[in-house]
């Protein structure tokens, strides 16, 4: 059953939750609902992609099962693993009493099955959103674990056999893009590229995620981070920080900023030294130039 | 609709995009559920299905121009209705503003200087409809357009852009507002302002582009105009001949491989080969099992950091390859701690300490180009006499840990060779690996001598665009 019925009303119940999308995400996420196809989103760090997940299991009033992924996931943190020290259990509890098949197919019973977050995805009895969150961290063989659950919505366990899922979750799976994902993987996925927003949405974003900003301060902020985007920086300030800066601005009282100002607090937008040090040289010298 | 979309996939294709059966197949679902008047939930709904890589957006939205946004009802895409008939109207507006101007004139009346007021204002109050209208009118009006005339649209657009006077438009318009503030203005509003009107501005070049793009195709066909507006994909562009913003691209898609070929370079072998028995790891495991070391643990041995020497030829006949190659070896110095880095011409130089504690990338390149010491006679490309000099220098601290990376395209002027340089470097170190930026089959010609060179090499390979550095750090797998 659809979640959603057009692309409009997915932009505007995303709205309702404080969620700002564009025309390409709520197309994306409507197209996702209707394909039965997981969304791949990718793009810089701190745009948003994981907000997305979850503002979307809010507002279809889905549980939200995430699954962080990080060098070294294996099958037993992202699938399912055997409960061994209950099996053992089991086995010493009926060490000379019945006989060996029995206790066999009792210690391969679901009972002693521990699901991790895929799993437990697929097994839901309740609607849920997975999110598999920065898949490019895996490394390349890992990814192979995804691919059964991504296009058949299924997991084998040798033991038991194949565990359909009751219902198709959304599933999101982001990327910071620090490797080429293997096409297998995209191949199963919608792509959905998340850039910085533009200075409009953004503008809108700070609005409403700050409270007790003015529309005046807002648009400050809006147009000077994207000045400072387009310098050539090791790290671009993302909307997270963006949102940081706008809330000390309104916490210090501040409704207007002047060049003093905004290099002073530069180092809640900007990470490292050298970046603070450009973008400071480039505010107050570069608008001198011309 | 079939046909159009089959045409479509065809020419992502060409364009260098894959697009795989089953995504074709997605997209031709996807396409059912978004409402085809919709034109960019339309764009969005084929691009998720079948671009699967940023990179290849750009090339992807050139595609879709061409093959959907031109009016004409053989294309069943509608243009969406209410901005299009604002902009149909403002035309007409504008027709009508000639005509009282003049007795009886037409649009042809408009003076430049007018039309150029009427787009510096357009610009101000950010008005989009009126840009559209008046890219429309400046298209007619100054491109001097003539069916089946064989030059490109870039022709055209410069022809527009200087009808309407846009290369000063942004200081004209700054100059306005400082009057208005009566020189009131700080330099961080200066610069606010300034962004915000070349933002404008490129929006009204972009809408001028379309334009053009639109009228080409109507007067040459799809196909045609798909072909020549056709460019390489980044991973494609050629690092002899990348503009300076496809370097700029290069380099952000740089530092993902480059960390790929940090740790294809110093992978440990660390499974397969096992050491004596753990024994405190192994009755520490053995508590989950009662005592019983059912899982026996093994000391795996550390392999040593390995070092990298990276080779460089910065000589001119390689110069956009050596500005690349320097870039490289910077990216690579930020994720090893044990890089060393050498340029030569006909003498060698090393400059691993200008990329020390360097964060700046442009500034690091400058210091290599002016402060390394790499002529020796005439600065012409020897790589017999810089070989020889880096053997007697550097050749005792090549260990059997040293993988070395040569970049160049050993175009030796009829120097000597002197190879066994290289030979005795593979004999030392544990690889020699070769990187040429010329293509294959201009190898050994001329003045090349990469034969005798990669002779003792352990592989040479040609790298002139991503792909192939990409396929590079494959194979050293």
């Amino acid at each position: 059953m659809p979640r959603f019925d057009s692309v409009p009303a997915v932009r505007e119940r995303l709205h309702d939750v404080n969620y700002l999308a564009d025309e390409g995400i709520a197309g994306v996420v409507y197209l996702a609902d209707r394909l039965q196809k997981p969304i791949l989103v990718e793009g810089p760090a701190g745009t948003g992609k994981t907000q997305l997940a979850k503002s979307i299991a809010e507002i279809t009033g889905a549980r939200l099962i995430r699954l962080q992924c990080y060098e070294g996931l294996d099958e037993s943190k992202a699938l399912f693993e055997w409960n061994y020290k209950k099996q053992l259990l089991r086995i010493q509890a009926e060490r000379n009493s019945v006989d060996w098949r029995e206790v066999e197919d009792d210690i391969f019973s679901e009972e002693f099955l521990l699901t991790r977050p895929l799993l437990e995805a697929i097994r839901a009895e309740d609607p849920v959103v997975l999110l598999i969150d920065e898949v490019d961290r895996v490394e390349v063989e890992t990814e192979a674990l995804l691919l059964e659950i991504l296009s058949d919505y299924q997991v084998s366990i040798p033991e038991l056999g194949t565990i359909v899922a009751t219902q198709i979750p959304l599933v999101f799976l982001t990327s910071n893009n620090t490797r080429e994902l293997s096409e297998a993987l995209k191949r199963r996925c919608l792509y959905l590229h998340v850039d910085y927003p533009d200075l409009e949405r953004e503008k809108e974003i700070v609005l409403t995620k700050v409270e007790g900003v003015s529309e005046n301060l807002a648009d400050q902020i809006a147009r000077i981070v994207r000045s400072i985007r387009s310098l050539d920086l090791k790290k671009a300030p993302s909307v997270s920080e963006t949102l940081d800066w706008a809330r000390t601005l309104v916490l210090l009282g501040i409704d207007s900023i002047d060049e003093k100002l905004a290099t002073e607090t530069l180092h809640i937008l900007l990470k490292y030294q050298s970046d603070i040090q450009k973008a400071q040289k480039e505010l107050s010298v570069d608008g001198a130039r011309s | 609709m079939l046909d159009l979309m089959a045409g479509f996939v065809q020419e992502l294709r060409k364009a260098g995009i894959p697009v795989s059966l089953t995504e074709n197949l997605d997209a031709m679902e996807a396409v059912q559920h978004i409402p085809i008047e919709d034109r960019e939930a339309f764009k969005f709904a084929l691009a998720a299905t079948m671009v699967k890589n940023a990179a290849h957006w750009k090339a992807f939205e050139t595609v879709f121009e061409v093959y959907f946004s031109y009016r004409g009802h053989q294309y069943l895409l509608t243009e969406g209705g209410d901005e299009e008939a604002e902009v149909d109207l403002l035309v007409q507006e504008l027709e009508e503003m000639a005509r009282q101007h003049r007795e009886g004139g037409g649009l042809e009346d408009l003076t430049p200087e007018e039309l150029a007021k009427l787009v510096e204002e357009a610009i101000l109050n950010a008005d989009d409809a009126m840009m559209r209208a008046l890219s429309r009118v400046a298209v007619m009006r100054f491109a001097g357009m003539e069916p089946g005339r064989p030059v490109g649209g870039t022709y055209y657009l410069y022809r527009t852009l200087r009808g309407l006077k846009m290369n000063d438009v942004v200081d004209r318009l700054m100059e306005d507002v400082r009057q208005q503030r009566s020189g009131n203005l700080t330099s961080l509003e200066e610069r606010l302002e300034r962004e915000e009107f070349e933002f404008r501005a490129d929006q009204l070049r972009k809408e001028i582009e379309a334009e053009i793009r639109r009228r080409l195709v109507a007067d040459r066909g799809v196909d045609a105009m798909a072909k020549t507006l056709r460019k390489p994909l980044p991973e494609d562009v050629d690092f002899m001949h990348a503009s300076r913003e496809e370097m700029g691209q290069l380099r952000h898609a740089l530092a993902p491989l480059t960390r790929k070929l940090a740790v294809r370079l110093a992978r440990k072998r660390r499974h397969g080969r096992k050491g004596p028995l753990d024994f405190r790891n192994t009755v520490r495991h053995s508590l989950s099992y009662g005592g019983v070391p059912a899982e026996p643990k093994f000391r795996y041995p550390r392999p040593a950091k390995p070092e990298i020497f990276v080779v460089a030829d910065i000589s001119g006949s390689v110069a956009a390859f050596a500005r690349f190659t320097l870039q490289l070896v910077y990216a690579i110095s930020n994720q090893f701690s044990k890089v060393r880095a050498f340029v030569f011409i006909d003498g060698v130089d090393e400059v691993t300490r200008l990329f020390e504690g360097e964060e700046d990338i442009n500034r690091a390149v400058n210091r290599v180009n002016t402060e390394a010491d790499v002529i020796w006679v005439d600065g012409h490309s020897d790589y017999g006499h810089a070989f020889e000099s880096f053997w007697e220098r550097y050749g005792k601290e090549i260990g059997p840990k040293t993988t070395v990376l040569l970049l160049g395209d050993a175009r030796n002027n009829y120097h000597a060779s002197q190879s066994w340089v290289v030979k005795e470097i593979a004999n030392r170190g544990r690889h020699v690996y070769w990187l040429n930026p010329e293509p294959g089959s201009y190898w050994n010609t001329g003045d090349s001598i990469i034969g005798e060179y990669a002779a003792h090499c352990d592989g040479v390979y040609e790298c002139r665009n991503l792909r192939q550095l990409e396929k590079f750090v494959e194979i050293l797998e």
